[in-house]
């Protein structure tokens, strides 16, 4: 799986390449994928193979490791091109996973499919969404036992999210727990016991929205699933709620930009927390939620660690919901803090957008201080390595028009560097002392994932092509390498057939940040790509399309 | 004296006025009926076969092109286009024109569809609406005319308004570049 393991450690505990002789990594092997888009999967290694798969159209390759990478097969599942048009940010797909001999991965049309992983052929095939409501699917399944979590993108154009829950032997649909609506639909039933206040009580899905407008109220579905073994609980987070512009819908909003625990088996929620109520800026709270057990204040806490798009890195509890720490990472204006008492985000009153007016040094930006892109933590060093942007906006709400299957959205946006800062910073975390121990300025907005091993050292790549490796310690960049295309996929290391230690990416510009080049924008309006592509004009001076594994060893 | 300077600064402000926009009150759009299929490409085996362009007199309504605009809006095509710079869908405001840049072109794009994501809006839209977003649309790559073009863009800091626009000739014309309509 792309997290590496249940608790999304994006740990290895390989050890061959490491500080000392990093500087030595060569390229072992390359693989054209033959596709243009931003490619933002995480290789996956099973055996004696690789398994790729790529941005729209979604093509699955199995790479044979004992033949130089060479291509057993490929399985392309030939998804609706109409697709294209509802997918918001770039045409991505986040990866695939391997479970009882099965390759499981979703499709930009909304279908989850699993593919024989010796064969190529397909075992089953179930459709999950509609394009024509705006819905996409662009994350990475996660398979518990005999279960697949699946969930849906589409929170630019009104979708209604929902994490899905499918018998990974026959492709058929156990449940589905809907973000928003009634108590029943988002399956919170007896069990559900939230820990603050603000969280508690009866039809929040729905209480919390103008009449009905729950229907088309966001709270997709499309990053991470994490679990935890010993308690059989799933965690993820839900997106941003229905229509950017927020006059456009008094309320809480909930279950939007919110953590939910929930049983793994029944999908009956345990706790949900509510990151960003009445959510102004598109902060989803989709990120990655880490497993972790660390000692805080004397004794170990099962706490769940997340860098989140609103900016700070939260600690839970994740057996209560309670927030332990919620600390800044970058420079904030959107927010004064989160009151740990009431679990409650101050949120500013001078930035809050209303309909006809701009309000101006947004922080962060849309995307958030961190996107999707996921990070890693190393039980070596403990640090949470943070691959992030570091962008700020200006924001101008307009009135918007419901017309399902388009963007639903009632704002214009213009980002730039935050603060007159670097637009991207990979940078170490300490969670115990809350803050960096080191960082990494980037030009770019650093959009790829990263993973860390046992050698101590962890990899990321720029978005101008260059693929790094970094002393996990001290900071220093030990190795870099400069790939065809910009890079914003997840780095992988694996041990090969021969039992050699290798280290894979794939390089291919695009996203949401990239999609100037991936799309041919225009970078002379602003409000490109929702706002993005003011930030980065200079991209395509500085990177080409083009979607290329990489593989890399010691010689 | 003075009434002679007076009238001559009136005179000139007339002339002046008079060259903005010569606004016809009752603008037809052209019928949909009218349309004949455009070729998108520029090969035609044994010889041209090129439909006539049809006349979009909204291109040279300033009403029309503005009421083009807010529909650009209304009907959610900036959530994909931007304000011309594209995002979701293309930019609009550059030199590259996928399936054409002729009037009856993108009035198709916009009624059937496209197959790589253009919704097609056929039922949705009244057609005098479809050619009003046609005549914002062509202006906002400066296909429009100088007169009725909008003179800035209603959006925080956006481009470069269309009356502004120097001119992006479209690459891959399937028309003649004699057959668009001469400036007025």
């Amino acid at each position: 799986m792309p997290g590496r393991n249940y608790q999304a450690t994006r740990y290895s505990g390989l050890d061959q390449i490491n500080t000392g002789n990093a500087k030595d990594l060569k390229v072992a092997w390359t693989f054209s994928t033959g596709v243009n888009r931003g490619h933002e999967a995480a290789p996956l290694v099973v055996g004696d193979t690789m398994y790729v798969v790529t941005p729209f159209p979604n093509i699955l390759y199995a790479l044979d490791l004992k033949n130089g990478g060479a291509a057993k097969w490929k399985y392309q599942p030939e998804p609706a091109s109409a697709a294209q048009g509802v997918a918001c940010c770039d045409l991505v797909n986040r990866g695939c996973v391997f479970s009882n001999g099965k390759i499981i991965f979703n499709t930009l049309d909304d279908h989850t499919i699993a593919v024989d992983a010796n064969t190529g052929k397909e075992i089953w095939k179930t459709k999950l969404g509609d394009i024509n409501h705006g819905e996409t699917i662009t994350m990475a399944p996660l398979v518990v036992k005999d279960k697949v979590y699946v969930g849906n993108s589409g929170g630019e154009l009104g979708v209604r999210g929902w994490l899905t829950c499918l018998d990974s032997n026959s492709g058929k649909t156990l449940w589905r727990a809907w973000s928003t609506g009634s108590d029943a639909d988002c399956l919170i039933g007896p069990d559900f016991k939230p820990f603050y206040k603000k969280d508690q009580g009866k039809e929040l899905g729905v209480s919390t929205w103008p009449p009905n407008r729950w229907q088309i109220g966001g709270g997709t579905v499309w990053g991470w699933v994490t679990y935890d073994p010993e308690s059989n609980l799933i965690y993820y987070g839900t997106g941003n709620p229905g229509v950017w512009n927020p006059e456009l819908r008094p309320g809480d909003n909930k279950w939007a930009c919110s953590i939910f625990a929930r049983d793994a088996d029944t999908g009956a929620a345990k706790w949900a927390y509510q990151m960003n109520p009445h959510d102004e800026f598109d902060h989803d709270g989709i990120n990655e939620n880490l497993v972790l057990d660390l000692p805080i204040n004397g004794q170990t806490r099962k706490v769940l660690l997340a860098a989140q798009r609103n900016g700070y890195v939260y600690m839970w509890d994740r057996t209560t919901g309670e927030v332990l720490s919620a600390t800044p990472f970058i420079r904030i204006t959107s927010s004064f803090g989160v009151d740990l008492k009431t679990g409650e985000l101050h949120t500013n009153p001078e930035k809050k957008p209303m309909t006809g007016k701009t309000v101006r040094d947004v922080a962060p930006a849309a995307p958030g201080a961190k996107d999707w892109q996921p990070c890693a933590w190393s039980p070596r060093t403990n640090l949470l390595y943070i691959p992030h942007q570091n962008l700020a906006m200006d924001y101008q709400g307009t009135e918007a028009s419901y017309i399902e299957g388009t963007p639903y959205l009632g704002v214009n946006v213009k980002m730039y560097a935050n603060g007159n800062a670097n637009r991207g910073e990979f940078c170490a975390w300490d969670p115990f002392q809350k803050k960096k121990v080191w960082a990494i300025q980037e030009d770019l907005p650093v959009w790829s994932g990263t993973v860390v091993t046992a050698g101590d050292i962890t990899f990321y790549g720029t978005m101008d092509g260059w693929f790094k490796c970094v002393n996990a310690k001290t900071g220093d960049v030990l190795w870099q390498f400069k790939c065809g295309s910009g890079i914003i996929g997840q780095p992988v290391t694996y041990k090969g057939p021969d039992g050699k230690q290798y280290v894979a990416v794939l390089a291919g510009v695009g996203g949401w940040p990239g999609a100037i080049v991936a799309a041919d924008l225009d970078p002379r309006d602003p409000t490109g790509a929702l706002g993005f592509v003011n930030a980065m004009t200079d991209l395509p001076q500085k990177t080409t399309k083009g979607g290329m594994l990489y593989v890399f060893a010691l010689p | 004296m003075k009434t002679r300077v007076l009238m001559t600064i009136c005179c000139a402000a007339a002339l002046v006025s008079c060259k903005r926009e010569e606004r016809g009150f009752r603008v037809a759009p052209p019928s949909a009926e009218k349309i004949e299929t455009k070729s998108l490409s520029d090969l035609h085996p044994a010889g041209s076969s090129v439909a006539p362009p049809t006349k979009n007199d909204y291109r040279e309504n300033a009403y029309a092109v503005s009421e083009g605009e807010k529909l650009f809006a209304a009907y959610n095509c900036v959530g994909c286009h931007a304000h011309g710079g594209g995002g979701m869908g293309p930019a609009l405001m550059d030199n590259k024109w996928i399936y054409g840049s002729q009037p009856q072109q993108i009035f198709s794009t916009i009624v059937e569809g496209r197959p790589n994501g253009m919704p097609s809006f056929r039922g949705k839209i009244p057609d005098f609406q479809v050619w009003e977003l046609v005549a914002y649309v062509r202006s906002m790559s400066g296909l429009g005319t100088s007169g009725a073009s909008p003179n800035r863009s209603d959006e925080m800091k956006g481009p470069t308004p269309p009356s502004s626009m120097p001119k992006q000739t479209p690459q891959n014309s399937s028309l003649p570049k004699s057959a668009e309509r001469p400036p007025p």
